[in-house]
């Protein structure tokens, strides 16, 4: 499996210094860029596009902290299964069962104010997920705690979506 | 996507839409989540003394499919003991409500709902838990 941390030169953390990242990026894309091609080969050509797009694509997961996480969990072994495991903390889903609610009475009643301050609670619960994933890899290095956070934090970025849809102009 | 006509009529018309107290102890609450699409359903089940379910409630956030195969869920498991609900399989609601690949997960949650509230009404009372952990007797769909 590829490690994306490694494409960069990066340590695999979860808590990732964004500016590195992206410098790292842009290095990686300087050197694979079509310009310094332009006298070379096909075959050439051709790895340095296949170059690029893997580094676009490995910046994109590792920039997304649900990304980033499932694959530092990947490199560990551990699916956070996604699609086939349902059972999910009973206070958890709760919460999210009254957030549901509380934002399809604010939709009907065109209740911007309250929109914005359902989506401050959803990012405040997503950055404290983050900074508790970062503290289960990186410190304690108990993937299976991460993944039922990651799950949850999943949950969180599809709520905060909706309420983003809601707020949207018709 | 284009939805069934048995989907449509679930989510226009959804049955026992609401919920039961879940102190009370004849009711029985599952409470099941999808991370994937961040669907939330909870599903409620009140049984009377010879173990049969008497009447059943749901309350989903979801898409059109996660809705149809929840208040489907309660409409078969009225009258049924707990031990032929808990026979009731996400492959039957799918076929039932002819939902397409892609949303075979929302049939998965119902039947994971169904087993979640089955067991929890069992933990109240103190009766032996079902054979198999919730999930665990499914075959990947």
């Amino acid at each position: 499996m590829s490690n994306h941390f490694e494409l960069f030169g990066l340590a695999p953390k979860y808590a990732l210094d964004a500016e590195a990242l992206e410098r790292a990026w842009r290095a990686v894309q300087a050197s694979v860029h079509p310009d310094r091609y332009a006298a070379a080969g096909a075959a050439e050509r051709r790895a340095a596009l296949a170059w690029s797009a893997r580094a676009n694509e490995a910046y994109r997961m590792l920039k997304d902290p649900v990304e980033r996480a499932r694959h530092l969990l990947e490199l560990a072994g551990v699916d956070p299964r996604f699609e086939t495991d349902t059972a999910m903390p009973e206070a958890f889903l709760e919460r999210q069962l009254e957030l549901r609610e509380a934002l399809a009475e604010a939709r009907a009643a065109r209740d911007a104010a309250r929109l914005a301050q359902l989506r401050e609670e959803v990012l405040a619960a997503a950055r404290a997920r983050e900074a508790a994933i970062a503290e289960r890899i990186d410190v304690a290095r108990d993937y299976a705690g991460a993944a039922a956070l990651v799950r949850e934090l999943q949950f969180l970025r599809r709520l905060a979506q909706e309420i983003d849809d809601a707020h949207a102009p018709e | 996507m284009a939805y069934s006509s048995k989907v449509i009529d679930h989510y226009e018309n959804p049955r026992n839409v609401g919920s039961f107290d879940k102190s009370d102890p004849s009711v029985g609450t599952g409470m099941v989540g999808a991370p994937a699409c961040g669907d939330v359903m909870k599903l409620q089940i009140k049984v009377n003394a010879q173990g049969v379910i008497e009447d059943a409630r749901f309350k989903t956030y979801g898409c059109g499919s996660a809705i149809a195969s929840s208040s489907l869920a309660t409409e078969w498991m009225k009258g049924k003991t707990l031990e032929e609900a808990e026979q009731i399989r996400n492959t039957q609601i799918a076929e039932e409500l002819a939902l397409p690949p892609v949303k075979i997960h929302c049939s998965i949650l119902a039947e994971d709902a169904i087993k979640a509230a089955i067991a929890d009404y069992r933990r109240k009372h103190g009766l032996a838990p079902a054979t198999e952990a919730a999930g665990g007797g499914r075959k990947a769909a």
